[in-house]
């Protein structure tokens, strides 16, 4: 009964969305207030169905309920509660449920959290999201359904998930890669409703702002946790591969990077409205070209779902009429919302301006290599694919390029600025920064690296830029303590995201150059040195998980004669699919990983095939992504976004009391 | 010229400048990085190019797995079922490989018709085959039924 109920849900979920799309457009357009006043309780409504229906499936799954197919098929009553729960969404038909109850809770947060919004724009803004709904929820109840049965045939226990999903890393992963992926839709539903009203001003880039900065924070810790995710469970130490569906969630984030630059000058100067719009359209429909890229299966993907031509198709004709719909409407209206406020060549517009240049070439780039095989097989002129040297070399260079300028963008002024000011004040930083670059590399022993030395320059100037300008604001303060807290938190959130880009580039580049990697045939008692670290072979014994046997290898790592970890990777058999999996052993530190893990038996005296990296750096791309989220999330906490948010909280009160008077 | 239009004319020059370099960047990176699949027939009829990388893909042959007793060196046969091209590769491979199961190899042919793969690839879901390995497969099966209509029709 419960698999039927929340099937029964999303049917009408999907009937509120079909109302949440046409009423309040009607009544946005006829002037009809009542109509547009029904679109939040809609949006409360969708959200309310959708949870209920996602509650359902869960239960299915909790209770190990096999007659429903996906169950079946993705789980086993040997699985940890904690692995059936996220087993929910690690399947297509559950990942799309998902997908459907985040973009309710967008919508049901676009709905409560925005009473300053005039009612028109909101009800405009909450149909746009509607129709996004609408797309999805007849995705999933027409083609994907993940509420289909096995009846009769009901089996006696699941196929269990595929066990590199059985991780910590994927509880969390998609949740947070959907909040992002999802999230860019406010900011697209924001552009058409502006679109729409014809009306862009800085108001609409202060109401859309907060949206995009947390979707954005959202997306950045999302595809973070996919590199660390794939570090230790899939990639054999590897930690971005450049695979399609790994573009596919990079590609929205290097747009939406763009587009909440963009926005900030949109907001602060009045100006690139027409291009923001662009962009936040461009975002959003990245993030539905990447869904179609991973649920179609037309590219050859370490992530692919089992996959069906139907499901491509039915995307890619609402990503037709999703794009196809927007740029119409862009064409016919952007004209009338284009801007006449100057800024002078040397100015903070400028850098920003390259700032999305950048990023908007970036996108191309990656979306070239991405859809280049598809576009020769569909040209029949065979099948390419596209490596990660062809993605390093276009991308990295390009970032290089960006650096120089995001060093001067936070001391730069709005308007007009002059070469001779910024001489004046990036001076100290920049002869900092040489010192840097020039000393540094010399702590690793060994060569002078280039590479590094290149990566401490750029990230030092970044990181140098930025404390200027962060001396200038409390320079005039009585003290450095009230002068650091009378800083505006966006300004701290841009300073956080700054030095964390910076961070990350540091760990990507020190990681990739000084990385050692051994692959080599060890005998219990063997042992092998890198990097000063001696990894001793001690044997390897049989252990018995919940739903596994592994072989553990146990080893001991010394530095110097004394013992610095004991590590015991694993080679896993799970035991209701018979899939073999690689279990890694890692010892992180904050200037270096040690990693083992183990191929298969090799030759008949108990040698394995065995592989161990070390890996300095590697938790400073990650630690540089969380401060960019970080940053990310603080700027939606400034002042004066809170002081909307209580007002918020005052109506939402009001409106809690009256519905409990009702 | 007025300044808003001299303004401009920066502008376009700049995003010319820039978008010539990205496409040249992107021309010059896709030259030595991109690759073809071959499936294991095309090798066997000599298409394929030697000394470049390439990709072939099919099933690894039942009892054709053969590790070197000392080295991580791995000697195995890939096949659609029309032809067998033999491949090399010294490393770790990944855990879904095995004989009877999809696999893609990556790297050079050499002067004797051997693969020296420096990528073996096998997917996560041993249900899910490579789409490349899927029609190569499909594609040798329709001519082989081609082939044995004819015959019958011969007959």
């Amino acid at each position: 009964m419960i698999p039927e109920f929340g099937h029964f849900a999303l049917i009408l979920a999907l009937c509120l969305s079909v109302l949440l799309c046409t009423v309040p457009l009607w009544g946005a357009w006829r002037g009809n207030a009542t109509a547009m006043a029904l679109a939040p309780n809609l949006a409360i409504g969708i959200l309310v169905f959708s949870a209920i229906s996602f509650a359902c499936l869960t239960w299915a799954f909790l209770q190990d309920d096999f007659s429903v197919q996906v169950v079946a098929n993705n789980s086993n009553s040997l699985l940890p509660w904690y692995y059936k729960f996220s087993a929910v969404w690690g399947n297509h038909e559950g990942s799309l449920l998902l997908w459907i109850l985040i973009l309710a809770l967008w919508t049901c947060a676009v709905a409560v959290f925005s009473p300053q919004l005039p009612l028109l724009m909101l009800s405009r803004v909450l149909a746009v999201m509607g129709f996004v709904g609408v797309g999805f929820m007849a995705f999933s109840l027409f083609t994907s359904n993940p509420f289909a049965r096995l009846l009769p045939g009901t089996p006696m226990d699941g196929q269990d998930l595929n066990p590199l999903l059985q991780d910590f890393g994927l509880i969390i992963h998609p949740p947070l890669l959907y909040m992002g992926y999802v999230g860019f839709s406010v900011a697209f539903a924001f552009a058409i409703a502006a679109l729409l009203g014809g009306r862009l001003d800085a108001a609409w880039a202060r109401w859309s702002r907060p949206w995009t900065n947390v979707a954005w924070a959202f997306l950045t810790l999302g595809i973070m946790l996919g590199s660390w995710w794939a570090y230790y469970e899939l990639g054999w130490g590897g930690w971005w591969f450049w695979d399609p569906v790994e573009n596919a969630s990079f590609m929205p984030w290097l747009a939406g990077t763009a587009l909440i630059h963009s926005l900030a000058a949109t907001e602060k100067r009045g100006l690139f409205k027409s291009w923001t719009v662009l962009l936040a359209i461009f975002a959003f429909s990245l993030s539905l070209l990447g869904t179609f890229l991973v649920r179609s299966g037309v590219l050859t993907s370490v992530h692919a779902f089992a996959t069906d031509p139907a499901r491509g198709l039915f995307i890619l004709v609402f990503l037709g009429i999703v794009v196809g719909g927007s740029l119409i409407l862009y064409a016919l209206r952007a004209p009338a919302v284009s801007s006449r406020v100057g800024f002078a060549w040397l100015s903070r517009e400028t850098l920003l301006l390259v700032n999305n240049v950048v990023f908007l070439v970036a996108t191309l780039t990656v979306l070239f290599g991405t859809l280049f095989p598809l576009l020769m097989d569909a040209l029949g002129q065979g099948k390419y694919s596209v490596g990660p040297p062809y993605f390093n070399a276009v991308f990295v260079p390009l970032m290089a390029l960006l650096m120089p300028f995001m060093g001067i963008g936070p001391v730069s002024r709005w308007k007009q600025d002059s070469a001779s000011r910024w001489r004046a004040e990036l001076l100290v930083p920049a002869i900092a920064t040489v010192v840097c670059a020039l000393t540094l590399p010399l702590l690793h022993d060994g060569d002078y690296n280039l590479w590094v030395a290149l990566a401490i320059l750029l990230a030092g100037w970044v990181v140098f830029g930025m404390l200027r300008d962060l001396a200038n604001r409390v320079r005039n303060a009585s003290s450095l303590g009230t002068g650091l807290r009378r800083l505006a938190l966006s300004y701290w959130g841009m300073f956080v995201a700054h030095i964390g880009f910076a961070v990350t580039v540091i760990g990507v580049v020190v990681t990739s150059q000084f990385n050692i990697e051994h692959d080599l045939k060890m005998s219990p008692g063997a042992s092998d040195t890198i990097a000063g670290y001696e990894f001793r072979f001690l044997d390897v014994r049989g252990v018995q998980g919940p739903n596994y046997v592994a072989d553990e290898a146990r080893f001991i790592v010394y530095r110097d004669g004394r013992e610095v970890v004991r590590l015991a990777p694993q080679k896993r058999r799970y035991l209701a699919s018979g899939d073999v999996m690689t279990e890694a052993a890692i010892d992180d530190g904050f200037f270096r990983d040690l990693f083992v893990a183990m191929g298969e038996p090799v030759g008949t005296d108990g040698a394995w095939a065995i592989r161990l990296h070390y890996k300095p750096f590697v938790r400073w791309m990650w630690g540089g992504s969380v401060l960019m989220a970080l940053g990310g999330f603080m700027t939606v906490a400034d002042k004066r976004y809170r002081r909307q948010r209580s007002v918020a909280r005052d109506t939402l009160r009001q409106g809690e009391v009256r519905g409990a008077q009702a | 010229m007025h300044p808003v239009r001299k303004q401009r004319l920066y502008l376009v020059l700049f995003l010319v400048f820039f978008s010539t370099a990205a496409v040249g960047l992107v021309a010059y990176a896709l030259r030595g990085n991109i690759n073809l699949f071959y499936p294991p027939v095309e090798v066997a009829e000599g298409l394929a190019p030697v000394g470049q990388t390439i990709r072939v893909g099919g099933m690894v042959v039942d009892g054709s797995v053969q590790r070197s007793s000392d080295s991580l060196e791995v000697r195995f046969e890939v096949t659609d079922y029309e032809a067998v091209v033999p491949v090399v590769y010294t490393g770790i491979l990944p855990d879904l490989f095995g004989e009877g199961q999809g696999a893609v190899a990556s790297g050079k042919l050499d002067e004797n018709g051997v693969l020296q793969a420096a990528e073996v690839l096998a997917k996560h879901d041993e249900n899910y085959m490579p789409p490349e390995v899927a029609e190569a497969l499909e594609a040798s099966k329709a001519r082989m039924a081609g082939q044995a209509a004819k015959q019958e029709y011969a007959q």
